[in-house]
């Protein structure tokens, strides 16, 4: 099978959105060009109010990936879960799409016998291992995530020391938002590496609105972007197979 | 595709004794008996195949299932070496009143105690026993190509008449070269800044190290902001672990590429009889320090006499 890539934008909020277009809609948008949205959740002590846990819910949901609620400290081991699980769904509805055009529209992995579908796993698992991912991280910076962007800043650090143990290759880039001007900030550009966070973390200042709508849209431009960019330089397009998930 | 949910549902959690699991492939039927533990990805029970005891591991979560299944077929195909518990069926089975399907798997039952469990109660002296065992396993795993990954006491599980560790939850079992699938964060090396999470033996020894300390925090204790300094500290601040002090480091440091090298070196330390090299050492020391330990002796009775004699005094004027 030919190498391909994964695009994921993963969003670590702590609320609703109350300024521009309508994050779900955003999101679905995103995933019909290919990118999973994935949402986390960063709970204080305090409950996360309804609505903007129906918000967290239905951005994954329309985005094609997965939403968790957690309590700032299991931040990290939340990140890089939420992270590799949105990769095996993905590669697993790949594989789903291929089976139904061997085996006809009513196979799937779950119609497999366990004998089957453990080695239909198997090869999920290989793909997993060595696929390319981009994963674009938004982090919402407004009012009351202040006091945990300490965490969230190790929590990148870890997932990028999770995912660079893999064999394929791993680029990350992070946006905040709101930015000091406009909707969002671009901190950190695609890089393998993660560890330059550290030193643009502490000097984030919160705003009061939460753009989140308009933060994923800008999210997905920035994929689109980089593909034009790479059309550009490396001539043969077959070079980078995107991954994309069908219903 | 639809939002799926981290932790395993209420309803896998909550199965009644008494309830027949049957498997829809391949017929078998399971009666629930009482649950054992509750993992991230699901629940495992006891359970009754006619007149056996059997482990039951059910979940929602179907790829996960089949990735360990995965492991413990490979462990199963490994003759002679009893590394995980055995894998003895995997099926789905169609919840009544959910109408929903869920994977399961059974497993042979291991009965015993946990590794912390086990050492409170028959003591200290188990610990090294128990991780000798541990490494020579370790090292038959690791020759397969294959590293544990989610190493901790609570995967750990002494049985038998004669005791004998046995690993348990294959969840982070790894093929060698690979990221680690599933860890906890006080025996991970990233968690620690000491390392990467890329399946090597050496990951798993890092994890050895660090249930020693265990044994001897049994607590745990929290990352803080240098965490090599931190835990130089558990360890030259316990007699237990200090006594093994080099060979921790040399654990935690990644310097060990194999587990046998680890347990030699045990069994080296074991063997020197530290106990009378400290004595001698202190009497050397004690050579050198005489002349000032004869001027402390004098100074200490001089003050002594001086005391009673005021003691004297008072109960004179009184």
């Amino acid at each position: 099978m030919r190498k391909g890539t994964l695009r994921q934008i993963l969003l670590i909020t702590d609320g609703c959105s109350n300024q521009g277009e309508d994050p779900i809609a955003m999101a679905a948008l995103a995933k019909e060009q290919g990118i999973t949205v994935n949402v986390i959740g960063v709970l204080d002590q305090d409950i996360i109010d309804e609505q903007g846990l129906r918000e967290i819910e239905g951005i994954a949901q329309s985005g094609g990936g997965i939403s968790q609620v957690v309590y700032a400290k299991q931040l990290s081991q939340t990140v890089q879960m939420v992270t590799r699980k949105a990769m095996t769904q993905t590669l697993q509805g790949v594989i789903n799409r291929e089976l139904k055009q061997i085996l006809g529209s009513h196979a799937s992995i779950e119609h497999l016998s366990p004998e089957k579908r453990v080695e239909v796993m198997e090869v999920v698992e290989e793909l997993g291992e060595t696929v390319n991912l981009q994963v674009l991280i938004l982090v919402d910076t407004s009012g009351s995530m202040k006091t945990k962007l300490q965490t969230v800043k190790e929590a990148l650090l870890d997932l990028s020391i999770s995912l660079n143990a893999r064999l394929g290759n791993n680029e990350f880039s992070v946006f905040v938002f709101p930015g000091k001007k406009g909707e969002v900030d671009r901190i950190l550009d695609w890089t393998p590496k993660m560890e330059s966070i550290s030193s643009v973390f502490p000097k984030l200042t919160s705003g009061g609105i939460t753009p989140t709508g308009p933060a994923i849209r800008e999210a997905v431009q920035q994929f689109q972007k980089r593909r034009s960019l790479k059309g550009l330089f490396t001539h043969d397009g077959d070079d980078d197979v995107y991954i994309e998930q069908s219903m | 595709m639809t939002v799926m949910t981290m932790y395993t549902s209420n309803n896998l959690c909550n199965i009644r004794t008494g309830t027949v699991i049957q498997g829809k492939w391949h017929k078998r039927h399971y009666e629930i008996i009482k649950p054992l533990g509750k993992g991230a990805n699901g629940v495992v029970y006891l359970a009754k195949e006619g007149r056996a005891f059997v482990a039951l591991k059910i979940s929602n979560e179907a790829t996960t299932m089949m990735s360990e299944v995965n492991v413990l077929k490979r462990f199963s195909e490994v003759q002679g070496i009893t590394l995980g518990p055995c894998l003895l069926d995997v099926d789905d089975w169609l919840h009544p009143h959910e109408k929903k399907i869920y994977s399961f798997y059974v497993m042979e039952y291991i009965e015993g105690d946990d590794l912390l469990t086990f050492i409170q109660k028959r003591g200290k002296e188990w610990i090294i026993v128990i991780i000798l065992q541990l490494l020579g396993d370790l090292h038959k795993l690791h020759e397969k190509g294959w590293v544990f990954g989610d190493l901790k006491p609570d995967n750990l599980i002494v049985s038998g008449a004669v005791p004998k560790v046995r690993l348990i939850d294959v969840g982070g079992t790894t093929i060698r070269g690979r990221a680690i699938k599933e860890f906890t964060e006080f025996f991970d090396r990233g968690y620690w800044g000491m390392g990467t999470r890329k399946a090597e033996p050496s990951y798993d020894l890092f994890a050895v190290a660090m249930i020693m300390m265990n044994m001897c925090y049994p607590k745990r204790f929290e990352r803080k902001e240098n965490g090599r300094e931190q835990l130089r500290l558990m360890i030259s601040s316990h007699p237990y672990l200090k006594k093994y002090e080099k060979i921790l480091w040399r654990a935690l440091d990644g310097k060990y590429t194999c587990a046998h090298e680890m347990r030699k070196d045990l069994l080296q330390c074991m063997q020197q009889p530290t106990e009378q090299k400290e004595k001698r050492e202190g009497r050397t020391v004690r050579v050198k320090g005489k002349k000032k330990f004869r001027l402390l002796e004098t100074m200490f009775l001089f003050v002594c006499l001086l005391f009673m004699y005021v003691v004297y005094l008072y109960v004179q004027i009184l």
